[in-house]
């Protein structure tokens, strides 16, 4: 049995994740590989879409990468809060960054991928006005928790950010989706043709895997640098091989 | 509930003796509502159809100018802290508080909606919707107000950051704010949207007190 709370301190967690990060950004190297591969090289043309439609192989992992971060990051803020550790909201602020650009690229190869297909770089979707408002709220926690300049203020009230945001998420989503159908907004489905080529599939699920061990590898990192920053009056952060140099 | 209604009764006469706070964001609503025709034009029939969302989202800005105010001024002379520590308990002050925001500064732009509707040319019974729709709605916006302004309680560049926090989680009360009264004027019946807004009321006064006295004890520590 692991002892899990021996990797709350950030004095043992930050070897760990030293040792692990290397591992998962070789996973997402390799998963990437293999899904950009399928996705260009292996999965058929989409009769209607053409090529267009190969962003969604980018498209679709970011969109879930950053609904999911989002979770993770709650996740931890309730740890934190909870258990009163130190090192969850580390693993907050250091997911943020991540869930932020994943947003941000959904957005973007959204707008890419509606050009084409719709003819507008922007319509008032649901689920694209709800990925923006997800972009906003990402927003409002870094820039809350980079205002306060105690680190462990500035983690408590991004965990309580992150919690009223979680909870709001499924009321925003379907406001928006209320509010689209009540407008008739323009006639466009996101919705993909029923039968989607079990190739194209492959693609999406390893970009997805290659985009999750990304981020779990980055986070990682992330919180590598921040606990070196906080931690940087003790002890255990002088002796370390790295800082001997 | 005695120190409810203390809280609520001191924070009332405290606005009654800074009148100017109150009436400045009272007189930003009507600016901002009356920039908007100037800016779009005076056509009736699109004056009507923009009228919710306008009035909604000028009430949304104008609730975020006083929420600044809600524990600041509390927090710099120390009596936050004094309410910390008394035997009630917080959150019981807090929804005090937050009661007495919205009765100064939600409940006159309540009041006030149907004379700036008349400048829309709203009819009355779109006017009667968009009171209720307010009615119900301002006390979220006084709600969730409140956790933000908590949060950023003694926090560099406070009053934008709030924004940047609070605005997203409005979204759903002005979706359905703006919402029913445009249905009522299609013809749909604006029941169901007013019922969401209850609820959403109803979840706000239950958690939202409770969330502001968790952030107010982090700015306290």
């Amino acid at each position: 049995m692991i002892n899990w709370f021996k990797f709350a301190s950030p004095a043992s967690f930050y070897p760990l994740a030293g040792k692990l990060w290397p591992w998962f950004a070789a996973l997402a190297t390799a998963f990437c590989a293999a899904g950009l591969w399928i996705s260009f090289f292996v999965a058929p043309t989409d009769f209607q879409q053409g090529e267009g439609y190969r962003i969604i192989f980018i498209h679709v992992p970011a969109s879930w990468m950053s609904m999911f971060i989002y979770c993770v990051m709650a996740f931890w803020a309730a740890i934190g809060i909870t258990f009163n550790t130190r090192l969850s909201g580390m693993m907050s602020a250091a997911l943020a960054p991540t869930g932020a650009l994943f947003a941000f690229l959904s957005l973007w190869t959204g707008a890419l991928w509606g050009k084409p297909m719709w003819g507008a770089w922007w319509v008032w979707d649901a689920r694209l006005t709800s990925e923006l408002i997800l972009f906003f709220l990402y927003l409002g926690y870094i820039a809350l928790t980079s205002a306060i300049d105690d680190p462990r203020r500035a983690d408590k009230a991004g965990a309580i950010v992150a919690l009223v945001g979680v909870v709001n998420v499924p009321i925003i989503y379907f406001s928006v989706k209320w509010w689209n159908t009540l407008h008739q907004g323009a006639s466009v489905s996101l919705t993909k043709a029923p039968s989607m080529a079990t190739t194209m599939l492959w693609g999406m699920l390893l970009m997805a895997l290659a985009f999750w061990m990304y981020s779990i590898a980055m986070s990682l990192y992330r919180v590598r640098a921040i606990i070196l920053e906080r931690e940087h009056h003790a002890g255990w952060v002088a002796e370390l091989p790295e800082m001997q140099r | 509930m005695n120190a409810f209604v203390a809280i609520v009764r001191r924070d009332l006469l405290l606005a009654a003796r800074r009148k100017s706070e109150v009436l400045t964001a009272l007189f930003f609503f009507m600016i901002v509502v009356s920039l908007f025709p100037l800016g779009i034009g005076p056509e009736t029939a699109m004056l009507r159809r923009i009228a919710p969302g306008v009035l909604w989202v000028a009430a949304l800005l104008a609730a975020m100018l006083s929420l600044n105010r809600l524990f600041a001024t509390d927090h710099q002379d120390g009596t936050l802290e004094q309410m910390a520590l008394s035997p009630t308990p917080l959150a019981v002050l807090v929804s005090g508080k937050v009661l007495a925001h919205w009765l100064t500064s939600g409940l006159p732009l309540v009041l006030l909606a149907p004379v700036l509707g008349l400048q829309f040319d709203l009819s009355a019974r779109a006017l009667g919707v968009l009171m209720i729709s307010l009615l119900l709605g301002t006390p979220i916006l006084s709600l969730i107000g409140a956790i933000g302004a908590a949060l950023t309680l003694g926090v560099r560049g406070g009053g934008v950051l709030l924004s940047l926090l609070v605005l997203p989680l409005y979204i759903p009360a002005l979706i359905f704010g703006a919402g029913a009264v445009e249905a009522d004027v299609a013809g749909l019946g604006a029941g169901g949207h007013l019922s969401l807004l209850g609820a959403l009321l109803a979840l706000g006064v239950f958690f939202a007190p409770w969330a502001a006295t968790a952030a107010l004890r982090i700015a306290l520590d």
